[in-house]
């Protein structure tokens, strides 16, 4: 399916400054967020900002994504700081904005416009910045690993059995997909994958989303790691995961979240040792305290995220959980004086 | 440099390498090529069906290739049904699948239920090339490889022009048009019966293996594969006739460039094994040598009819028939006792010495369990279990070996060295450590346990006594840390020169490379992670030829990791304790009305029921403690560990059974409450209601870390209001198991029953916590009484999903293990429980558990971590306690180099 279609003309930009440098993706839109401490009345609009005109009776306190629909100015404004803070691409704040997340808040109806909102907001804040400092920034539509797994079942008693199936999956990620194109998203990230059937699933419908645009966009794709036996929840190897999404042809493969930078280094090593394509890591700061808090600092993240540079393991690097505008500056800053990782080419 | 190579995925990747000649397709999980599968399938017993897949793995199938086309099955249901259980057991799904229909839909199915990349097969030029082009898409989207057959719009090809001509026209249209990877494609140019008696049929061996030859060369990248029984189908019911056809085809085909195939690999002749006359025959059929080929060898097929086929495989249930060497090593590598004492008997009787028996059967045995172990094929309790096998024989051995001893003075047996283990002074926390020992002992090490509470003179005493060749330390609380350093500096003045062993739940690396390796330079002080790495460590350490690098290697390590932390310790920011005070967390106090205790003064609580106890343990920290890691109930199917974890869970709960029926441990508590204020960072106790006498201070530790945003810094004082604000309260506890648990795990030690004294230790420590847990929720209901209609299960409880908290001295809310001696003596704890403090202000019995109630329902847990000089002066004077000895107590969270540290 993919190959046939015209490339998107970001596709030669991108691939112009990776050559040169390392690029840099935000941190965390969550952490942000939660500083400013929203109640129930700003998420759903109705103390202040937008109200919404999805009617639900679920709570909504919590449902991040929806600040895309009721505070506009909010999300932008967190992502024109990232921007200024030296984030090259940014992503939307649609993590779960599927009809498979949504359920949880009964907002199933609204994911046409989140996903809408949520790529106009990123994009909006990426102009002003641009318009600041004249620096081309991007916007990567984010698509989370939904809270279900398609490869593993949920009860114990009955292996066979699956709360979602990959049609199911791939149906509620081409809605998403295709509102992040409406809205003028320039790449796709596939996101923190736990279950690989899932990431499989959002890979087909990308690839059917970008049909119907009649563009290929740049593709990201984002496994996370969080057992100590160095597997995905679903119980892949790195290499076998790459193996697994290898015909997505991403722009971009590599790691997110899980247990921060130090964790993380072996196996995004180990995908940099086989991936044919830009490698990208996005970690969190450090591992949560007992609190589930992150504290670790803005310096130390980018240490070791320059430690990945100084490796030549990188091609893309920002953050994941607890890191901040400070940490992506520094994280900037740390890894400006390295080479990005050299694309092994075919022999 | 990457090649282009067909990379396939299940739980683990496969890639088709050079250095792999020919890869095995597994083929019994196909109803169509095997009886007994498909009768598995049809009455739907999935479980042998899964069997049948486990099978083929472990006999080292590299794919497995699944078939459900049976005109009596719902092919795509079945597909579908039997993916998503195979899925769930990651023996099996750890290769790669080859999703076998000749039905579209099922294959389709099939791909969505696979998250590794998979292997369609088949698809075709068959119903043209609109369908063809179709399906190569969907293969892509959904991310597989294909099997591509040599069948087109007129049939299948049997010629090889007719082969070559189709999968060169497919291999154009695949990877011209569509843009599939070259090497992903396979072709199948079709393997037919040859040797029928029908002339037209003679060449078809020929064909197959010309056009393989013609594809490797021509079509770059493709692979090569086929079904090869096909091929001897006219020798139905003759299997020594056909495998050697098979074994002689794919001889000439892997050399043509064939290089997969579906092949029963149990029934494989071996090429240069076949009778010569046999394998001339078979070779002129194959090759179509000669024009009365298939004569000559239906005329010798008859002399082979009946023979057996291929070995059969023994039945793992017949072990008991084995060597008793054989009989040995199952027994210790699956941990079965019920035989080993009259087996070890048996060897003895066959054996010259008894220290033989242990020297061959018994050490190979145990050789082959720390194989298995290190390449994580067996887990830690199940090699304890191994160990207590080993024990269980060696005690038969004992008596006679000491007789001979006696007789002629024998030698001492080889070790591969000593290695004495020792809990530090202070602390008496040993499970890690008796774990660690009897890893050591099953791999051939002398273990010298000095047990808990070991000071360090004793240490080295009996290691120059004992000429030993290691030394491990081991150690739960913080203070224990300082101790292992003093040891180590002691270990330095006295010219000790062997390896120190460092271990412990507060133990790291970081601890071990900045605090304890710069003491003791003469060797090497080393951080063992867990137990699973004291093997390969101590035999690093000792090895002569591996010893000076290896030593070296950890030098380099722990000076940079040293360096590391203190680069990243000068990157964090304190505060002075000034600022942080201004910093603290401020309740709202003037809306606030603390809820009077049913009682102050303390009160000892002995209606404890173990039954109800055990309902409130929280198991996941009881699987850490056997070093496996994982949340329950999650763990108990892991597909690593869920076996072994399942296991040792139903021992846990065999053992709780006899705990509780036997009532084997007497738990005891004492629990106070007193009327409380805070005065700045402490918190003041009264004597009475009236709050005029001090009855004592309670002191606590700010965080001076720097905060962003509004985050305060807080001590565990912010949670109790000050004085002025009105009446609050402060509670104080103390649970313990019982010393019982100690007498009862030296009872089975003395068995040689290492496994059950850990377990029952294990189950102690998860009793005092669950203690502890159940009287926080009496109190909040009741003995309090903030809560009453407090109503929260027990996973609840675990997350901490209630108002208060419980902080404990020597924890990261109050790291001061010294406070514990206020909170004993408020609590007269030592009389009314037996729980007593060490020197270290560890508490013994090990299983126990204490610390203060804060009623608040804002109060949470926080870590103080470093402080600096300022607030530990400050807080010495508070206490009155002298400057040096307060830094010695706080020395793990000090920011700053003590004054009078060890140079």
């Amino acid at each position: 399916m993919s190959g046939k279609l015209t490339l998107s003309p970001v596709f030669e930009a991108l691939n112009r400054a990776a050559r040169e440098r390392i690029l840099i993706l935000d941190g965390a839109m969550g952490t942000q967020i939660q500083t400013l401490g929203l109640d129930e009345g700003d998420f759903t609009g109705t103390s202040s900002g937008q109200s919404l005109r999805h009617r639900t009776e679920h709570p909504q306190k919590g449902n991040n994504d929806l600040l895309s629909l009721t505070q506009p100015k909010v999300i932008e404004e967190i992502h024109y700081k990232f921007a200024m803070a030296g984030a090259e691409i940014v992503e939307t704040n649609t993590f779960s904005s599927t009809t498979i997340a949504q359920a949880d808040y009964g907002l199933q109806a609204a994911v046409h416009d989140l996903n809408v909102a949520g790529a106009q907001a990123a994009r909006r804040a990426m102009d002003r910045a641009t318009a600041e400092d004249g620096k081309p920034r991007y916007v990567a539509g984010a698509l989370g690993p939904t809270n279900r797994t398609a490869s593993i079942s949920p009860d114990v008693n009955d292996p066979g059995f699956r709360a979602i199936s990959f049609d199911g999956l791939r149906v509620a990620y081409l809605e998403q997909a295709t509102a992040l194109i409406e809205g003028g998203v320039d790449l796709l990230l596939i996101e923190t994958i736990f279950d690989t059937l899932n990431a499989k699933a959002a890979i087909f419908a990308c690839g059917q989303a970008m049909q119907a645009h009649g563009r290929q966009l740049p593709l990201m794709i984002s496994g996370t790691i969080t057992d100590a036996s160095g597997r995905t929840l679903s119980g892949q190897t790195p290499t076998a995961f790459w193996y697994s999404v290898s015909h997505a042809r991403p722009w971009t493969v590599g790691l997110n979240c899980a247990l921060g930078a130090e964790a993380m280094r072996p196996h995004l090593s180990e995908i940099s040792g086989v991936a044919d394509t830009l490698v990208c890591a996005y970690p969190n700061a450090g591992l949560p305290n007992a609190f589930g808090q992150y504290d670790e600092g803005p310096e130390d993240t980018a240490q070791q995220v320059a430690e990945f540079a100084r490796e030549g393991l990188v091609n893309v690097v920002g953050g994941c959980c607890g890191t901040t505008p400070e940490h992506i500056r520094a994280i900037a800053e740390a890894v400006a004086e390295h080479s990005p990782r050299k694309v092994p080419e075919y022999a | 440099m990457p090649e282009r190579l067909l990379r396939l995925s299940g739980l683990e990747p496969f890639v088709l390498t050079s250095d792999i000649p020919f890869v095995n397709v597994g083929e019994r999980t196909n109803v169509t090529g095997s009886a007994r599968f498909r009768k598995l399938i049809k009455e739907r017993d999935y479980a042998t069906a899964l069997e049948v897949a486990r099978d083929q793995v472990e006999n080292g199938a590299q794919i497995i290739d699944i078939n459900m086309d049976e005109g009596l099955i719902d092919s795509k249901a079945v597909m579908v049904e039997f993916l998503n259980l195979l899925a769930a057991e990651p023996d099996i799904a750890r290769v790669p699948i080859m999703l076998d229909s000749s039905k579209w839909e099922v294959i389709e199915a099939g791909l969505q239920c696979v998250q590794g990349k998979s292997v369609v097969n088949s698809i075709s030029l068959k119903e043209g090339e609109e369908q063809f082009r179709h399906h190569a898409g969907l293969c892509l989207a959904y991310g597989a490889a294909v099997v591509v057959m040599a069948f087109d719009e007129s049939g299948q090809a049997d010629t090889f022009e007719r082969k070559t001509e189709i999968c060169a026209r497919a291999y154009k249209i695949l990877t011209e048009e569509i843009g599939f990877p070259p090497e992903d494609i396979i072709f199948d140019p079709n393997i037919f019966a040859i040797a029928t008696g029908i002339e037209e049929h003679n060449n078809y061996g020929v064909d197959f293996i010309e056009a393989a030859r013609w594809i490797r060369q021509n079509l770059p990248h493709a692979h090569i594969s086929g079904g090869v029984s096909n091929l001897s189908f006219s020798f139905r019911g003759n299997e020594p006739v056909r495998e050697a056809m098979h074994a002689v085809f794919l001889y000439h085909a892997i050399q043509a460039g064939m290089d997969m195939g579906i092949v029963n690999a149990g029934q494989l002749a071996v090429y240069d094994q076949i009778d010569a006359e046999l394998r001339e025959a078979c070779e002129d059929v194959v090759l179509n040598r000669r024009d009365d080929a298939t004569e000559r060898l239906l005329e010798i097929a008859e002399k082979y009819r009946g023979e057996a086929g291929g070995p059969k495989r023994e039945k793992d249930l017949s072990w008991r028939e084995f060597s008793v060497e054989k009989r040995l090593e199952h027994a210790l590598v699956n941990g079965i006792v019920e035989y080993v004492e009259a087996d070890t008997e048996e060897a003895r009787l066959q054996a010259t010495r008894p220290l033989d028996v242990i020297e061959g059967p018994l050490m190979a045995g145990m050789n082959v369990v720390g194989d298995l172990f290190g390449a994580g094929k067996m887990f830690l309790p199940q090699v304890v279990k191994s160990a207590r096998v080993m024990k269980q024989a060696v005690a038969v051995l004992l008596p006679y070996m000491e007789e001979e001893k006696r007789l002629n003075g024998g030698s001492d047996r080889e070790t591969a060295g000593k290695v004495l283990m020792a809990t530090v002074k202070g602390d008496v926390h040993d499970i890690g450590k008796n774990i660690v020992g009897v890893v050591l002992a099953c791999n051939n090490y002398e273990v010298i346990d000095l047990g808990v509470m070991v000071p360090s003179q004793k240490i080295l005493e009996v290691a120059r006594e004992q000429n030993v060749d290691a030394i491990g330390l081991s150690g739960l609380i913080t203070p224990s840390l300082d101790e292992m350093v003093h040891v180590a500096s002691e270990m330095e003045r006295e010219g000790f020169n062997i390896p120190l062993l460092i271990g412990g739940a507060t133990t790291s690396k970081t601890h071990t490379a900045v605090k304890i390796s710069p003491q003791y330079q003469k060797n090497t002080a080393i951080y063992v992670t867990d137990a699973s790495r004291a093997v390969g460590v101590v035999s690093s350490l000792l090895s002569p030829s591996q010893q000076k690098a290896y030593i070296e290697n950890i030098r380099a390590e722990y000076l940079d990791v040293a360096e590391r932390h203190e680069r990243s310790e000068a990157a964090k920011k304190r505060l002075p304790l000034a600022d942080a005070r201004a910093n603290a967390l401020k309740l709202d106090w003037a809306g606030f009305a603390a809820h009077t205790p049913s009682f102050t003064g303390t009160r000892i609580i002995d209606d404890w029921n173990l039954q109800d106890i055990a309902r409130y343990i929280d198991w996941t920290p009881f699987f850490q403690t056997w070093e496996m890691k994982g949340v329950y109930p999650r763990i108990l199917d892991d597909e690593k560990q869920g076996e072994a974890a399942r296991a040792l869970f139903a021992e846990a709960q065999e053992m709780l059974a006899r705990i509780i029926d036997g009532n084997w441990f007497r738990p005891r508590a004492v629990v106070g409450f007193w009327p409380a204020n805070s005065v700045g960072d402490d918190i003041r106790l009264y004597t009475g209601e009236d709050r005029t006498e001090t009855l004592t201070m309670l002191h606590t530790l700010r965080q001076q870390v720097w905060k962003r945003g509004n985050r305060p810094n807080v001590a565990l004082s912010d949670f109790v209001a000050p004085e002025g604000a009105g009446p609050d309260y402060v509670g104080g506890f103390v649970v313990t198991a019982g010393p019982e648990e100690s007498e009862i795990a030296t009872r089975f030690e003395r068995a040689n029953d290492d496994y059950s004294s850990i377990m029952v230790k294990a189950l102690a420590d998860r009793f005092a916590e669950a203690m502890a847990e159940m009287l926080h929720e009496r109190v909040r209901r009741e003995l309090w009484g903030y809560a009453p209609d407090e109503n929260l299960g027990n996973a609840d409880l675990i997350a901490e999903r209630y108002d208060g908290i419980r902080p404990a001295p020597g924890y990261p809310a109050q790291p001061d293990h010294t406070e514990k001696l206020t909170l004993f003596n408020l609590l007269d704890a030592t009389n009314a429980t037996g729980v007593e403090l060490t020197e270290s202000m560890a508490m013994w019995p090990g299983s126990s558990v204490s610390g203060f109630y804060i009623g608040h329902p804002e109060a949470y847990y926080f870590g103080v971590a470093k402080v600096e000089e300022d607030q530990v002066r400050d807080y010495a004077t508070r206490k009155g306690m002298s400057l040096k000895e307060t830094e010695r107590w706080l020395a793990p969270i000090l920011n700053y180099i003590r004054k009078d540290a060890v140079a």
